[in-house]
């Protein structure tokens, strides 16, 4: 693109573009600076939008002492509950879903297309469809109130046995019989050369998942009544409810801040292999 | 090193579509066998039975004189070069060929040494830390060759190895497999459409049509004594020429009035019978200022191809191509007298399309 083009063209997408980044960053940074100022000064409607002296009063407060009227729990206990329930979903949810894919495309067994409706059916049954029956299987199991109780419920998932079942159709044929002459069977296939070559679309979906299960709300609201298995999303909206006192603003506010930091992590991290899984294929 | 022995190989798929119809072929230790046809004849589901990637509706497989119906393919002691090579994307050169070896536990310093031979031998030894992507597709081609003879399997099958390669590395390829096959003498089987591939590379030429066997033989076989109309047209470059044709009595024929004289035709034929005469391109003589008792055809157009000619026109009602040297007759002449030596010309039953030779079909192979 080397044609001369009006300065104002130029200028045109970088001002819509500032616009959106600025609506999308300005409430975060709100947040952050709401997490470094005193309660007081967020509750007289004063605070200035520029950070203040209380960071490392109200970080440490949030992080091990909590809301005492509110959650009554340190935040790092919220953010662990999350942070498991979080990853057993997205690892869980990868692991069920890459061995049924293998199954029903790699193996000619009887009711295959069957089996593999009833797991495409369940894209028409998130939880909050099921929610009723799944509580009542989860109650009567004993599992309120656990981690597998909060987890396992989720990761039963279609859309990702879907993914590797289109990815796995992307695999050659050849590359099947290739394996089978040079002596790989199915264990050795699936481990040699498919999971290698998920690599990526495994990254991918972490990432996706790994955010739907932080963000979960519904479910652990429903199921968790300790306030010590209470989720760091669900922790936030206890602390906003207060009945005859103040708002801790700034410690809502920290914890939403605390709430960011996994997944953008995560984000960062897998961020290389997620778009490498986008843009380049190694078949 | 084995032989193959195939006996009334069937393949029927589901619906009962009958892709292989009964096919009996032996190869003997160390040969060349090519099979070769238009697309959908059946010689892909062919190999693939052999290499156990397919299951025998019936009949029976021997490898090495054991029959490997109900083997594994990775017990049948063969190897297999695919059409697109198949090559692990994830692993470097290196563990692509070791692979095998690895899966059927080899020391790993004889690994080491075989796949460091197999390198040198295909001349890719600089190329082993690489990812097949970061290949050539000629290199690539020489990677699926040394999974293949790294393993020192009893048989070679290829799966139209070189249709993926340019025009000149395919030529080049060719000579290499040729040459690989003779040094190591292992059996091997090529599937092809393409004749010269075929022509080149066989000892032993099997051209299938529609899930047929049609002919066996050596490619020279093949050539000068094609089995059937099919073959005669399928084998050689420019195709043959059909034209119709008459008996015109003992050991002649009648094409558009001309009587010629054949020396491969079965006696006691009636006289007038239709049959189909076949004369090769390259056969046809022209014979210049000649016009008295000779075949006249008219040129419709004439294609240059460097060292030959093509001439384009008709006889006897039937298109025909006259192959000769470039310079030999002027691209302008209209008319050209031809003439065909008696042991050239081909009689096929206008019917059935089978060779009306002397000893009936071709020289058992």
């Amino acid at each position: 693109m080397v044609e001369k083009r009006h300065w104002f063209f130029d200028t045109l997408p970088h001002v819509i573009l500032c616009m959106g980044v600025f609506i999308v960053a300005f409430p975060v940074w709100l947040a952050f600076v709401g997490s470094t100022w005193d309660a007081a000064t967020i509750a007289n409607g004063q605070m200035p939008i520029y950070p203040g002296p209380h960071a490392a009063e109200n970080y440490y407060r949030t992080l091990f002492v909590g809301a005492g009227r509110t959650t009554g729990q340190p935040v790092w206990l919220m953010m662990t509950n999350s942070f498991v329930m979080a990853i057993t979903i997205a690892v869980g949810k990868i692991a069920i879903s890459i061995i049924s894919a293998y199954a029903v495309v790699y193996f000619r067994f009887p009711f295959r297309m069957a089996a593999f409706w009833l797991i495409f059916i369940t894209l028409m049954l998130p939880v909050e469809v099921r929610i009723y029956p799944t509580y009542e299987i989860v109650a009567q199991l004993n599992m309120l109130d656990t981690y597998s109780g909060l987890a396992i419920p989720l990761i039963a998932s279609a859309t990702a046995t879907l993914l590797f079942r289109q990815f796995f159709m992307t695999i050659p044929d050849e590359l099947v019989e290739a394996s089978k002459i040079d002596g790989a069977g199915p264990f050795k296939f699936f481990k040699d050369t498919v999971l290698p070559l998920s690599i990526t679309t495994i990254a991918a979906l972490f990432v996706i998942q790994f955010i739907y299960g932080w963000n979960q709300y519904l479910w652990p609201l429903l199921i968790t009544t300790k306030p010590t298995m209470q989720t760091i999303v669900i922790g936030i909206k206890t602390m906003l409810v207060t009945q005859d006192a103040l708002t801790e603003w700034q410690l809502a506010m920290t914890t939403a801040v605390l709430a960011m930091v996994p997944p953008v992590l995560v984000v960062l991290v897998m961020q290389k292999l997620f778009v490498r899984g986008l843009v380049e294929t190694e078949k | 090193m084995a032989e193959v022995t195939l006996k009334a190989v069937r393949k029927v798929y589901a619906g009962n579509v009958e892709a292989v119809k009964g096919v009996d072929i032996d190869i003997p230790d160390g040969g060349f066998c090519v099979l070769v046809g238009p697309s959908g004849c059946g010689k892909s589901t062919l190999l693939r039975m052999v290499a156990g990637l397919e299951t025998i509706s019936s009949g029976e497989i021997a490898i090495g004189g054991r029959v490997v119906n109900q083997i594994e393919p990775a017990d049948r002691d063969i190897a297999m070069v695919f059409q697109n090579y198949a090559l692990y994307p994830h692993m470097s050169v290196y563990d692509n060929i070791a692979y095998g070896l690895r899966n059927r536990g080899t020391p790993k310093d004889e690994i080491d040494r075989r796949v460091q031979e197999a390198a040198r031998i295909l001349a890719i030894e600089p190329f082993l830390a690489r990812r097949p992507r970061q290949l050539s597709g000629g290199q690539r081609q020489r990677v699926a060759m040394g999974r293949a003879i790294v393993r020192k399997p009893q048989v070679f099958l290829f799966d139209e190895p070189l249709s993926n390669l340019d025009a000149k590395l395919r030529v080049q390829m060719r000579v290499e497999i040729k040459k690989l096959q003779r040094a190591l003498g292992v059996t091997a089987i090529y599937v092809t459409h393409d004749q010269v591939e075929a022509m080149t590379l066989s000892d032993k030429l099997v051209v299938m049509n529609g899930g047929r066997v049609e002919q066996v033989g050596t490619p020279t076989d093949v050539y000068r004594r094609p089995a059937t109309k099919f073959v005669a047209t399928f084998i050689g470059s420019p195709p043959m020429n059909i034209v119709p044709g008459v008996v015109a009595g003992e050991g002649s024929v009648s094409v558009g009035g001309h009587v010629m004289a054949v020396d491969d035709i079965r006696a006691g034929l009636p006289k007038g019978a239709k049959v189909d005469i076949g004369l090769r391109p390259e056969d046809l003589v022209v014979e210049p200022g000649a016009t008295d008792g000779h075949p006249l055809i008219e040129v419709d157009f004439v294609e240059e191809l460097g060292a030959t000619q093509l001439f384009h026109g008709t006889l006897g009602g039937a298109p025909i191509v006259v192959q000769c040297p470039t310079d030999k007759v002027p691209t302008t002449v209209k008319r050209l007298a031809l003439s065909i030596a008696p042991t050239l010309i081909h009689v096929f039953d206008h019917e059935t399309g089978e060779r009306i030779g002397r000893t009936f079909g071709s020289v058992a192979a």
